[in-house]
C-alpha cells in the first residue's frame, strides 16, 4: 500500500513565484526552458532582471501575439519571443561564455533528482530513446548561484531529493539551492540545509518525503506564497 | 575579388561524398534551408553527396531542410548537442533502427569546440560535462583546484552559413537570434558558403556592423525571401515533395 500524504503543497506557479523573490534587482538570469520559464512572470515590482537565452539573446521579453512570431527571434526551448529595451544579440561562443565563465548571477533548471552533495541530474532518464543534453551540462557551471525548481516528491511519491543521484549526472556538487513544492533547501558542506517549509508542515513529515537527512542549523521560516 | 556566385547549385558544388558538413542554426533560426534543399537536388539527380557527417545543434524538425537532408539517406553521422524538436520523426526513426551514428555534445561545448577549430586551438579544457557520462574517455586534468574535461577541436570541409547581408568581400551581417553558431561555423570551414537576403557591393556595410569578417567566408549567394523551418513546418511542408 502507498501512503499518500494529504498535505498541501505549492503550485508550480507558487514554487516559480516564491524562487523570483530572491532575484535581485540588476541580476542576470538564465531559466532552463519548460517550467523554470514561469519564474520571469513573478519578478518583484521595483526589480529589473536581465534574462539570458544560450541561443544569442540578453533582455527578452514575453511571447509575442500570435501570428506576431519572428522565427529569428525564439528563446531556447525554440519559442517565439519579444525583445525589451536595451536587449543585446551575440553568437554561442559568446552566449556560453557568459555562462561559464561565471557572468550569470543565476541559472533556475528544473530536475529529476538532487543530491545532498549538490549534485544533480536533469537530462536524462537513461538509456532508452534519444539522447539529448542541450545545454544542461553548460548551466550548472558558472553562474555565481545554480538553483532548482521542483515538486518535492515524485509523480508516483518518491523522494526527488536524494543522498546520491541513481539517474546519469548533469553536473557535480553544482546546486546550490531548491525551492520544492514543500520547502527551500540549501546545500552547504554537503547537506540539505532546511530555511523554510510550509507552516502545515512538521518537520518529521517534510523529513519522510526526503530522501537524505535535513539539517537545521538556525531557524526555519514558514514558506508562505500568495495564491496564484 | 568577389565571392558572390550566381545559383545555389554552384554555391554548395563543392560538397563530396564523406565530407564533413557543418550547417548553422538553432532551430530554424538562421538555418540555411535553400542551401540545404539545393544539396539534395543534386543528390537526387548524381547520387552524391553522401556519407556526409553534419554539425548542427539539432537532428532536424519536420521533413524540410536537415531533417529532409538525413531523410535522403545523405547522412552517416551527426554531432549535435539537441536531437529532438517538435517533430524530430526522421532522426529518431534511424537512430533507433541502428542507420545513423549520433555524436553527443553539450552545447556550450559543442559552440566552443567550433570556434576552437576557427581559431587554431586543437584542445580546451572546460568545467562542462566533469564527472558525466559525457565526459567517459577524454582526459581530465586539475586547474586551481577544480577539475576539467579536455575537448578537441571540430573543424568541417564546408560550412552551410545563412546571414542577412553580405557584400562581395563576404563580410556578413546577421538578423537577430540567427546569429547562433552561424558565426562560428564561418571561421571553422574550409570553404564557408553562405546565403544572405541581399548582397551589396564593397563598402555596402558599415565596418562597425560586421560580425563575420570576409577572410571567413569562400562563397556567397543571395537568397531574398529565404523560408523559414517553423513557416514549412506549420505548413506541413515536405521536401522535395511529391512531383
Amino acid at each position: 500500500m502507498t501512503l499518500v500524504l494529504a498535505i498541501p503543497k505549492l503550485t508550480n506557479n507558487q514554487i516559480a513565484w516564491r524562487a523570483a523573490q530572491d532575484i535581485q534587482d540588476g541580476a542576470y538570469v538564465n531559466l532552463g526552458i519548460g517550467f523554470p520559464e514561469k519564474v520571469a512572470q513573478y519578478q518583484p515590482p521595483g526589480r529589473e532582471a536581465i534574462f539570458h537565452t544560450e541561443n544569442g539573446i540578453l533582455n527578452f521579453g514575453e511571447a509575442p501575439q500570435q501570428g506576431e512570431e519572428d522565427w529569428d527571434l525564439i528563446n531556447a526551448g525554440k519559442k517565439a519571443v519579444t525583445l525589451k529595451p536595451g536587449s543585446a544579440f551575440f553568437h554561442h561562443a559568446d552566449s556560453f561564455a557568459m555562462v561559464r565563465g561565471g557572468h550569470l548571477d543565476v541559472a533556475i533548471l528544473g530536475a529529476y533528482e538532487v543530491a545532498e552533495n549538490g549534485d544533480l541530474a536533469n537530462w536524462s532518464t537513461g538509456p532508452k530513446g534519444v539522447p539529448a543534453v542541450g545545454g544542461a551540462m553548460d548551466l550548472v557551471h558558472g553562474a555565481k548561484r545554480v538553483a532548482v525548481i521542483t515538486d518535492h516528491v515524485t509523480k508516483d511519491g518518491k523522494p526527488k531529493l536524494l543522498k546520491r543521484c541513481t539517474l546519469p549526472l548533469t553536473g557535480v556538487a553544482c546546486v546550490t539551492r531548491v525551492y520544492t513544492s514543500l520547502a527551500v533547501i540549501d546545500i552547504e558542506g554537503g547537506h540539505f540545509v532546511l530555511r523554510e517549509k510550509l507552516p502545515s508542515l512538521s518537520l518529521e513529515e517534510l523529513q519522510a518525503v526526503t530522501g537524505a537527512e535535513l539539517h537545521v542549523t538556525g531557524p526555519v521560516a514558514d514558506l508562505i506564497v500568495p495564491e496564484l | 575579388m568577389d565571392k558572390a556566385v550566381g545559383d545555389l547549385a554552384t554555391a554548395v558544388a563543392g560538397i563530396a561524398d564523406g565530407m564533413t558538413v557543418m550547417i548553422g542554426g538553432f532551430g530554424g533560426a538562421g538555418s540555411p534551408i535553400e542551401l540545404i534543399h539545393a544539396l539534395i537536388d543534386r543528390f537526387l539527380a548524381t547520387g552524391h553527396p553522401r556519407d556526409l557527417t553534419v554539425i548542427n545543434n539539432n537532428a532536424g524538425n519536420g521533413h524540410v531542410g536537415l531533417a529532409a537532408l538525413i531523410e535522403a539517406g545523405m547522412v552517416k553521422k551527426l554531432i549535435c548537442s539537441f536531437p529532438r524538436s517538435a517533430d524530430p520523426v526522421v532522426f529518431t526513426e534511424l537512430y533507433l533502427a541502428g542507420k545513423i551514428e549520433l555524436e553527443l555534445v553539450p552545447q556550450g561545448t559543442l559552440a566552443e569546440r567550433i570556434r576552437a577549430g576557427g581559431a587554431g586551438i586543437p584542445a580546451f579544457y572546460t568545467p562542462t560535462s566533469y564527472g558525466t557520462d559525457l565526459a567517459k574517455g577524454k582526459p581530465v586534468a586539475e586547474f586551481d583546484g577544480r577539475p576539467y574535461v579536455q575537448e578537441r577541436w571540430l573543424k568541417a570541409d564546408v560550412a552551410l552559413v545563412k546571414a542577412e547581408t553580405g557584400d562581395r568581400h563576404g563580410n556578413l551581417t546577421y538578423r537577430a537570434a540567427a546569429r547562433n553558431f552561424n558565426a562560428l561555423m564561418c571561421m571553422a570551414a574550409t570553404e564557408t558558403v553562405v546565403q544572405v537576403s541581399r548582397i551589396v557591393p564593397a563598402g555596402g556595410i558599415d565596418p562597425e556592423t560586421v560580425i563575420t569578417p570576409g577572410i571567413f567566408v569562400q562563397k556567397v549567394v543571395e537568397v531574398a525571401n529565404a523560408q523559414q523551418e517553423e513557416d514549412l513546418n506549420r505548413a506541413n511542408a515536405v521536401y522535395p515533395g511529391v512531383a
